[in-house]
């Protein structure tokens, strides 16, 4: 699976994608970003507040409980500040 | 329709003639320019920098387009979006509406603002006197958008 990231989470985080193997519990994007928790405190730092992480799968904006599996291309971003 | 992400500058009174193209049945056209400012507080901004996501963002602007479109008998529509190193004074968005009245033009260019600001994958990040810091998206801005639905 590969994963985007964008703006504050990218910076956070020190890549701009990555292609990980989907653990076999991760079934939601909510679980996904509890995986990624656990990959080291820059990710933790990234995703502390729930409230400032927005969720992308396959170019549609989803919600955390939204359901994915190994195909799904997913970017993750903070709050959009466009315009 | 016109939507455009784009790193270049564009001219305000070009696009305005690209819309009008030799019509004379507009009775009304709206335009709203974003700009880049050089004050936010108390901090004086050197440079903003606009993030986006390339594969999401001129299809979320074309969705807003599509949003208005159903909302006001609109005659067409211009969108443009930059993104990278941008300073004050320079464009950050222009958003065009014409119709044959200006009720609908007016409203359709806020609305398109409105949801742009919040939905459309754009990042600022600014450089000022204090530092850098990325732009923390406003609840008020969220409360603008949920006005229209």
């Amino acid at each position: 699976m590969n994963i985007f990231y964008f703006a504050r989470i990218r910076e956070n985080i020190g890549i701009s994608s990555e292609e990980i193997n989907l653990p076999s519990g991760v079934k939601t994007v909510s679980d996904l970003i509890r995986f990624l928790e656990d990959k080291g405190d820059n990710y933790s730092a990234a995703f502390a507040e729930s409230d400032l992480i927005r969720v992308a799968v396959n170019n549609d904006y989803v919600g955390l409980d939204y359901k994915i599996t190994d195909k799904d291309e997913i970017a993750i971003f903070p709050p959009m500040t466009g315009g | 329709m016109r939507i455009s992400v784009q790193a270049e500058d564009f001219d305000i009174g070009e696009e305005i003639s690209k819309i009008r193209h030799g019509r004379t049945d507009l009775g009304a056209i709206a335009t709203f320019t974003g700009l880049v400012r050089d004050i936010h507080g108390d901090h004086v901004i050197r440079k903003m920098t606009l993030e986006h996501f390339p594969a999401m963002a001129e299809k979320e602007l074309l969705k807003i387009a599509e949003q208005s479109m159903k909302r006001w008998p609109l005659e067409d529509l211009t969108i443009i979006h930059r993104y990278g190193p941008l300073y004050p004074g320079d464009n950050i968005v222009l958003v065009i509406t014409t119709s044959h009245h200006r009720e609908a033009a007016f409203k359709a260019a806020q609305f398109i603002m409105d949801w742009l600001k919040t939905d459309a994958p754009f990042w600022k990040k600014e450089e000022t006197d204090m530092g850098e810091h990325w732009v923390a998206a406003k609840e008020d801005d969220t409360k603008k958008r949920d006005r229209w639905t």
